[in-house]
């Protein structure tokens, strides 16, 4: 036995394995084959100030698309992240315009808090309801945005009714980098090391890869599914304070239509819809592409009207040529 | 085998060629019948909101507000039924109307406008099945993708403009009525298509297959099915019907712009599962997936009568849609809560949560208050 | 009589008001290798997952060390020291072979960090005191079957298990496999591990089990010394009544040759294949799992098709590229995998039958119900199929029934060359007999069989011909008169496997 099976393994490393095992790698390249041709056409794509722009415009997404992640991890998929994101940014609006005098770390506990009590909503009606994911987070993502024009009455707060400390939070610098970058990378780093370094994290891989078997390994996989679903409402919370504080308004409108984007950074990041795939690296990078892109058509004077269909163009292109690279690699 | 083996076996009566027998009211507990009784609840309780429901010109007029909805619904239900999804369909319908709006401002003759606009739906129809069917991506990646694709190139065409002043030929598709009657062409339409979609769903061999690929796709394949054929051809169907959906929406609106129908996709697959389908495939029927649009409409409308905002129509909607999977689970459920041991966990943690969704509405109402109370 | 480290007491337990066991009491000692013995649907499965705490019994007592306890879940009884490989692989595809062998119980640092150095170490030399390599960070989705099981083995040793359960392990093992797997049995059985052993093959039993007990539809029947009894009773327990012969197979006069295959060769699967097939016949595909024997029937039924060669039919060559043109051309394919690939389990018997020829009930498109029904109706009584109805919902029946409907579906396309892939795979005694008999009916009225089996006694014992296949390529080819299990695993393994056996 000993014979075969090691003739067997034998490992043959080839181009085409290299970049289905490291997902990412392929995204860098793309990224920088873009970079290029986008530089050569217009300069200004490289420089401080421009990067400095995308990172801005991607990190809340970052934020909310890691949450998503996690969620699709188990095989789910929460639609609600953008109706959360909307409703938690109306209610912390609406203190801010009422007791401007709170303090910054109080309003981002208070995001964080009414984010995670949205998200378990989802997970009650998904592991003790049994309704699929899907269906379970269409019907929440009518039912929080109901909950914005309830909640609001159809108003908006506006900028200059939100305090400075709110606006500082996202603006604010240190050592030249704006917070919110910071923050998306901080949480970034807390998600890695969350899904790389804890039993818990490792368990909801396992749960997505094979609930039944995960079962047997003793894991309670209907806890991994509540608590995902929770994490996703947490991430989204944040992110709803952090769009507050960038857009320095709060709107009922809020993040319409945001969750289909962060399922779009967390595909091209390499996740697999059909769970136990994926990593932080990869949406992460996923999310910057994505960013990249929109400043580049931007730059290179795509008529603005053109960006949301090279955009998609681009996820189609992307999960072709993984499928492709993964036939290939399957082949061999 | 031998004729007397067969007789032998009648006479054990091994096994019988009849329906297992269901009680008379088994056959009611179908969810096609639940819908039904809700949609005379919804009737007699909107009669009683308000005077202006049961007016045949207002019913008349609302009815046609639903048809591209409930025409894209169409072939959503056997895309389901099939265990996949088109997100589509809306961005689609968009992309369609924008070049026959686009065609017409050039000054090009309407119908030939129209045809193109179906021309393209249908191709977008083709690439989605064709990267389903025979790439073997994910239909809900794939249509995520195409989701954004079609709507980009809907604002490509038309940019921030508005295709305007169809001639009256055209707009008959979606304002016209019958024969003088009542009855909204548009609706006719739908009935048409819907009743060849549900025949080819529940009586023919095509919608047979589509119940097999729904519930085992490669046991299917191994039985002869052909499944990326069929897959292919129905997201084409899917791509001309929202193309169609497109046009009609145009004609009632008598413009277009490159955002019309934007979120419409989600409306229809709310409708198809508030109608019983299951989302995973091999489960439902048109009949329950019209009901539901019959439903969704009458709330909507009797909402509407009431000034109800119409995102708040969602959020009833959504609930409802919550509500229409949990409530067949709920005998499971009890069941399972029955087998679960008392466990000082379990009440501390639904204790837990009963106190938080407390302090969240008490929150919730009191932030809002102040500033409610200023209007 | 030694102390017992595992007893069960009148256990009972039911699924929607079905009785699955009904006090079946059980004993277990330290150091031996207890086995499990029934038809499919006996009980066995239910009766390990009530050991394991998957399921809680209604009725009845479990004690350890004579201690009576009580498993909530896996994890009790995980604790306890009871470690199970179930039927179904139950690893995590996506997850790394070292990872897979943790799951659930990752080594940590600072009881927070997962200490992954400690992780693949601790890996490391399990395999290595179980004697085999595998690339530790292989994902689990790309070994073969094989490296599966030990994967899974290596899991259940990993926790220091004293009770180790195993739930057919060598049903997808090669022979020499097998002999690897005993010699570690035998090896925890001195080191004073008890063990619970499931098979379906009999000959396993007598050589590593000390015990046998029987269950039959859910009730205990007996325990008895391995040494002490005989393959004849123990099949007679099991099945509550005598078996006849086991391979009916009647010499059937053989006609034209009806498939011809030449030259098949699909890359990286199978290389020149190349055989016939007459009318009256069955020829016989024996190998090791892995062999390649699976998919040249798929290539052939055009699930895969190959990438050159030539398939033959009546003398005329022909093209196959997908299932509908086989069946088009007088092809039946009765998968390996009933649940995945047979059957569609959700639907009723009916449907079932009737999917692939729905032409044949149809008028243009439209489903004639009657004609269906009828159709469903007299196949089903062909094939004694054992339902309450027709239209009871297929994954209700048992494992030998459902292969029933499958063949009952396969024979209505009325075809004039059926491929079976392992016919009797974990199915029942009695089912498994009246299988064997339908095939030797089919080949004498005029059939062409070409079956695909592991099992050698039903190859050698159901064939006329018998060909097999190591790694791609035909290795042997055998008359009936001159097959026998000796020559047949020769040509099946060759060079590496003798050494191991001897």
């Amino acid at each position: 036995m000993t014979t075969q099976i090691s003739r067997r393994t034998t490992p043959r490393i080839n181009v085409w394995d290299l970049l289905a095992r490291f997902r990412e790698v392929g995204i860098i390249v793309f990224i920088l084959l873009l970079g290029a041709v986008v530089t050569l056409r217009a300069p200004s794509f490289l420089t401080v100030n421009n990067f400095r722009d995308i990172l801005m415009n991607i990190s809340i997404l970052a934020i909310v698309a890691l949450g998503q992640t996690i969620v699709i991890l188990t095989k789910g998929i929460d639609l609600s992240v953008s109706s959360m994101i909307g409703l938690v940014a109306m209610m912390v609006g609406f203190v801010m315009r009422q007791y401007p005098e709170t303090p910054i770390f109080l309003i981002v506990l208070l995001g964080m808090a009414l984010g995670t009590i949205a998200g378990s909503f989802n997970s009650i009606i998904i592991t003790f309801g049994k309704v699929p994911p899907i269906i379970a987070t269409l019907g929440t993502l009518s039912v929080y945005r109901g909950l914005v024009f309830f909640y609001s009455g159809g108003t908006w707060v506006n900028s200059f009714e939100l305090p400075q400390s709110i606006k500082m939070l996202s603006k604010g610098r240190l050592f030249g980098v704006p917070n919110l970058i910071l923050i998306a990378l901080f949480i970034s780093i807390i998600v890695y090391l969350f899904l790389k370094f804890t039993r818990t994290g490792r368990n909801i891989y396992a749960v997505g890869s094979n609930v039944e078997a995960a079962e047997y390994a003793g894991i309670r996989p209907q806890r991994i599914i509540f608590l995902v679903y929770l994490i996703s409402g947490l991430l989204s919370g944040i992110g709803a304070v952090l769009w507050v504080s960038r857009f320095e308004s709060a709107q009922t409108n809020t993040a319409l239509g945001f969750e289909l984007q962060t399922v779009t950074a967390a595909v091209i990041g390499g996740v697999s819809i059909s769970g136990g795939v994926g990593t932080v690296t990869g949406v992460v990078l996923g999310a910057i592409l994505l960013g990249i892109i929109q400043n580049a058509l931007t730059l290179v004077r795509i008529s603005p009207f053109w960006q949301l269909a090279a955009q998609g163009l681009l996820i189609l292109i992307a999960v072709v040529l993984d499928k492709v690279i993964y036939t290939r690699v399957a082949r061999n | 085998m031998t004729v007397e083996t067969i007789n032998k076996n009648q006479q054990e009566n091994i096994i019988s060629d009849r329906q297992a027998r269901k009680s008379f009211f088994s056959i009611f507990l179908k969810w096609e019948w639940l819908l039904f009784v809700l949609i005379l609840l919804v009737i007699f309780i909107n009669t009683r909101l308000s005077p202006f429901f049961l007016n045949a010109i207002n019913l008349s007029r609302t009815s046609s507000d639903f048809m591209e909805i409930g025409l894209m619904m169409l072939p959503m239900v056997l895309i389901i039924v099939t265990g996949n999804i088109d997100l589509s369909v809306a961005s689609n319908m968009g992309m369609s109307a924008s070049l026959m709006g686009l065609m017409h401002n050039m000054g090009i003759n309407i119908w030939l406008a129209a045809l193109a606009g179906l021309t393209l739906g249908t191709l977008g129809g083709v690439l989605n099945g064709y990267l389903v069917a025979y790439v073997k991506l994910p239909s809900l990646v794939v249509t995520l993708g195409t989701f954004a694709f079609f709507r980009g190139i809907a604002f490509g065409f038309l940019g921030d403009q508005a295709a305007r002043n169809y001639p009256s030929q055209f707009t008959f598709i979606g304002q016209g009525r019958v024969f003088d009657t009542l009855i909204p062409f548009s609706v006719v339409l739908f009935i048409a298509l819907a009743l060849i979609f549900g025949l080819v769903l529940h009586r023919t061999i095509i919608g047979r297959q589509l119940y097999a690929i729904g519930n085992n796709e490669p046991a299917a394949k191994y039985s002869g099915v052909p499944v990326e054929k069929i897959k292919f051809i129905l997201f084409i169907v899917s791509g001309f019907i929202s193309a169609l959906a497109g046009l009609v929406l145009a004609a009632r609106f008598g413009s277009t712009r490159p955002d019309n129908g934007t979120g419409l996709e989600l409306a229809v697959i709310t409708a198809a599962v508030l109608g019983g389908l299951d989302i995973n495939g091999g489960k439902g029927s048109m009949y329950g997936a019209t009901l539901a649009l019959v439903l969704i409409g009458l709330l909507r409308f009797g909402m509407g009568l009431l000034n109800i905002q119409s995102q708040v129509q969602s959020m009833v909607i959504g609930l409802l849609l919550i509500v229409s999977i949990l409530v067949p689970h709920i005998g499971q459920q009890i069941r399972f809560l029955k087998q679960v041991k008392f466990r000082w966990q379990s009440i501390l943690m639904t204790v837990g949560l009963l106190v938080v969704f407390t302090a969240f509405f008490i929150f919730f109402f009191w932030s809002r208050a102040p500033i409610i109370a200023q209007f | 009589m030694t102390k017992s480290i595992l007893k069960l007491k009148d256990i009972s337990k039911s699924f929607s008001g079905v009785e699955v066991l009904h006090r079946v009491s059980f004993d277990l000692q330290p150091g031996e290798v207890h086995a499990l013995l029934g038809e499919n649907g006996a009980g066995k499965s239910t009766l390990v997952k009530v050991i394991t705490g998957y399921h809680q019994p209604d009725h009845g007592d479990i004690y350890l060390d004579d201690a009576l306890v009580q498993f909530v879940d896996t994890r009790d009884s995980r604790q306890a020291g009871i470690a199970a490989i179930y039927q179904e692989l139950s690893l995590f595809p996506d997850l790394d072979v070292a990872e897979n062998i943790f799951v659930g119980r990752h080594p940590q640092s600072f009881g927070l960090k997962v200490d992954w150095r400690k992780l693949y170490d601790e890996a490391h030399e399990l395999l290595d005191s179980l004697g085999v390599t595998i690339d530790l960070k292989q994902k689990a989705r790309h070994l073969s079957i094989a490296q599966q099981q030990i994967v899974e083995i290596a899991r259940a040793f990993s926790i220091n298990a004293r009770i180790l359960i195993m739930d057919e392990p060598t049903s997808s093992l090669t022979l020499s496999e097998v002999a690897e797997l005993f010699a570690l049995v035998n090896n925890l059985r001195e080191n004073g591990t008890a063990i619970i052993f499931i098979s379906h093959r009999l000959e396993e039993l007598f050589e590593i089990a000390d015990r046998v007990t029987v269950l039959r539809d859910g009730n205990y029947i007996a325990t008895t010394k391995s040494k002490e009894t005989s393959r004849d009773d123990l099949l007679r327990k099991m099945v509550g009544r005598t078996i006849s012969s086991q391979y009916p197979k009647t010499e059937a006069p053989l006609g034209e040759v009806v498939l011809q295959v030449d030259q098949l060769t699909s890359e990286g699967l199978f290389t020149d294949i190349s055989f016939e097939v007459k009318s009256g016949e069955i020829l016989g595909m024996a190998g090791l799992v892995g062999a390649g024997r699976t998919n040249v029937a798929e290539s052939i039924f055009g699930i895969r098709p190959a990438t050159s060669g030539k398939i033959l039919i009546n003398g005329l060559e022909v093209s196959i590229n997908s299932p509908q043109q086989a069946i088009g051309l007088g092809l039946a394919y009765v998968p390996e995998d009933r649940q995945q690939h047979g059957l569609i389990p959700a639907m009723q018997i009916t449907p079932n039958i009737s999917l692939p020829k729905l032409d044949d009930f149809a008028k243009y498109t439209w489903i004639l119900n009657k004609k269906e029904k009828k159709f469903a109706y007299s196949a089903a009584l062909q094939m004694e199929v054992r339902a309450r109805s027709i239209w009871q919902l297929a994954k209700e029946l048992s494992g030998g029934n459902q292969q029933k409907v499958v063949l009952a579906k396969w024979l209505s396309t009325h075809p004039r060359i059926l491929i079976l892939d392992e016919p009797t795979r974990g199915i029942d005694v009695g089912t498994k007999a009246a299988v064997h008999k339908l095939m030797s009916d089919l080949a004498a009225d005029g059939l062409a069989i070409l079956m695909i089996s592991s099992e050698l006694p039903e190859v050698i014992g159901m064939s006329d011909r018998i060909i097999v296949m190591r790694e791609g390529f035909i290795t042997g080819h055998f008359m009936r008169s001159e097959a026998t299990q000796e020559n047949v695993i020769n040509a099946a393994t060759k060079d590496v496997r003798i050494e191991n056996l001897s």
